[in-house]
């Protein structure tokens, strides 16, 4: 029973099932676009758990990554006239450069001290595109131009949901291949002890920061696929609110579980949805349960019910 | 042939001069304890041997070359492992996990192929896997291996620290208090495992207050105190030795003092 709940493909086949099936009882077609909200969110919140979940560091500015991503197609195409699909490349190779320069020198801080470097790198990212009007729009935001397929433009919430679901099932399958690895047993020997993972002969800062380029290009591939979705983006979209819901979403869904991750990526999308019938006591509802999961099952929904089967099971 | 000599090592953390011009050498395949009464400095020799501390003086020499001041990760390349006095285990992962953790540096680590799940990286995984088990029998610890960590005993996780250094294959290991917290039978266990390693030709180094367990298996043994080395030798010529057993009934228990008179 343990061996199967933790098998990666009961994860990857249960993904495929989800995103097959859902679509058989929407109601209508809104909830393509809530679906594919949630699997664009995921896929950042699955990268997001490589560097906080498997390697135990943590990141508040991850949002910056996702702003990157977004911008790289948003500007790309309207100002240089380039190719939208070479712009996600150029976002996810930006991402990655900035996440590889920066990681060196503020990967050696832990803790505490880590959380306010990177805080500090998603606010300076959230500040450039806010103010560097010229470029980003500014503040209001900016249009996106849409992404063609053979002449078609892809706008499509049904589109999307494909889109985004397919690439979510393959970023699930690489991060879970990851966690199986001797990279992955690296990535969560450092998280427990660095030292005893340095005397195995980890290098630990060359861990710590691949699990953050990789965060981070899972981040501007989210980015991009959202802005080129909505068409529009705006600095929001890397600030620190952003950032911290992509932390919520992998704590609350359980911390190191991949499919935590997703299902904590469908708890944060889908529930403003489902409570905007509260109205103004929204965000409080909504803080509200994210507090009783967390008290009631402590190390995060999906580990937290992989414990309760397996006890329960004969 | 020697393998490990320190020469002149000394430390200083602030005014504690925690290791003070400290010299030995360590043939190969020996086993060579180290005593001392508590804040003597061991711990420290170790964190200096194996990296984690870099020496204000002296030089470390393994198998002739210098590697005072690498890494710890590049001394284990070179074939430095280690247990840990306070247990340094991998809680999150399984217990065959944490010994495969120990095969890092045996095992293609790039990181596409990881991604992507080559069966390349399946057949290293398979591979890694059953090396482990193999140490996990050796050890003695192969019933409960896809069990968390944490669920051992306080024994079983010292065995655990051990097979996960093994898995390295060292030439040189490092024991830091193997014993400590271990019942008279875990103890006596852990004496004929230690001999086994030794057999198999890795040299040790171990920290121990169990002087019947020093006594019993150190080629050679060195009396550390206040960070000073207070005297080196075989084992019967440091329980003879005046100052070690006035340093033992000076400033430490009077159990251990018996120990050291035999
Ligand atoms: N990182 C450090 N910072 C400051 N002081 C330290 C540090 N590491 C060790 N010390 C000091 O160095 C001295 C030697 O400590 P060490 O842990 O090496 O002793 P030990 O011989 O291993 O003792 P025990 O038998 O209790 O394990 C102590 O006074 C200790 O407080
Ligand atoms: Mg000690």
């Amino acid at each position: 029973m343990r061996a199967l709940l933790s098998s990666r493909w009961t994860t990857l086949g249960l993904l495929c099932l989800v995103i097959a099936a859902l679509p058989l009882v929407f109601p209508s077609g809104y909830y393509y676009r809530v679906a594919a909200l949630v699997w664009i969110s995921a896929i950042a919140a699955v990268g997001l758990n490589i560097f906080m979940g498997y390697a135990g560091q943590v990141s508040l500015g991850h949002a910056g990554f996702f702003g990157i991503g977004a911008y790289a197609v948003a500007i790309g195409p309207a100002r240089f006239g380039l190719n939208s699909w070479l712009c996600i490349f150029l976002g996810v190779f930006l991402s990655a450069a900035l996440a590889w320069l920066v990681g060196r020198p503020i990967l050696r801080l832990r803790g505490h001290y880590l959380a306010i470097a990177t805080l500090g790198l998603g606010f300076l990212i959230a500040l450039v595109l806010a103010n560097e009007a010229r470029w980003t729009g500014g503040p209001d935001g900016t249009a996106v131009p849409r992404l063609t397929i053979a002449g078609a433009r892809l706008m499509e919430p049904v589109t999307w949901y494909w889109i985004s679901g397919g690439l979510l099932t393959l970023g699930t399958a690489l991060a879970l291949n990851l966690e199986n690895s001797a990279v992955g047993r690296a990535l969560r020997a450092l998280h427990d002890s660095e030292i005893a993972a340095a005397l195995a002969g980890i290098d630990v800062a060359r861990h710590k920061l691949r699990a953050f380029v990789i965060a981070a290009v899972y981040a501007s591939l989210a980015g991009s696929a959202l802005a080129l979705f909505d068409g529009f983006i705006t600095p929001d979209a890397a600030g620190f609110l952003r950032s911290i819901e992509l932390v919520a979403m992998v704590v609350v869904g359980g911390i190191g579980s991949t499919a935590g991750s997703i299902v904590g990526a469908g708890l944060l999308v889908t529930l403003p949805q489902i409570l905007a019938v509260f109205v103004e006591y929204e965000q409080i509802a909504l803080g509200l349960i994210i507090m009783v999961v967390m008290i009631f099952l402590r190390r995060g929904i999906v580990p937290s019910a992989r414990r309760l089967i397996v006890r329960r099971a004969p | 042939m020697t393998l490990l000599v320190a020469e002149t090592l000394g430390i200083h953390f602030g005014g504690v001069q925690a290791v003070d011009d400290v010299s030995f050498a360590v043939e190969t395949g020996r086993i060579f304890s180290i005593i001392g009464p508590n804040g003597a400095g061991k711990t420290t020799l170790f964190n200096l041997i194996s990296g984690i501390y870099r020496p204000n003086t002296g030089r470390i020499l393994l198998a002739g070359e210098d590697v005072t001041g690498l890494p710890p990760h590049r001394l284990a390349a070179k074939g430095i492992a280690r247990t840990f006095q306070n247990l340094q285990v991998f809680y999150g992962m399984t217990v065959i996990e944490n010994v495969m953790v120990g095969r890092h540096l045996r095992e293609e680590r790039r990181l596409v192929p990881a991604m992507l799940g080559l069966p390349s990286v399946t057949r290293q995984n398979r591979a890694t896997r059953k090396k482990a088990h193999e140490i996990l029998a050796f050890v003695g610890l192969d019933e409960r291996i896809d069990e968390p960590a944490g669920a051992l005993s306080y024994g079983d996780l010292r065995r655990l620290e051990i097979g996960r250094a093994l898995a390295l294959e060292p030439k040189l290991l490092l024991l830091d208090e193997p014993a400590a917290g271990c019942n008279p039978v875990e103890t006596a266990e852990l004496i004929g495992l230690v001999r086994n390693i030794a057999e198999q030709g890795v040299t040790i180094v171990l920290v121990e207050h169990d002087m019947r367990f020093v006594m019993q298996i150190s080629d050679r043994v060195l009396v550390l105190d206040g960070g000073r080395m207070l005297a080196e030798g075989s084992p019967e010529a440091v329980r003879q030795n005046p100052e070690v057993v006035a340093a033992y009934l000076g400033r430490h228990g009077a159990r251990e003092a018996g120990y050291a008179r035999g």
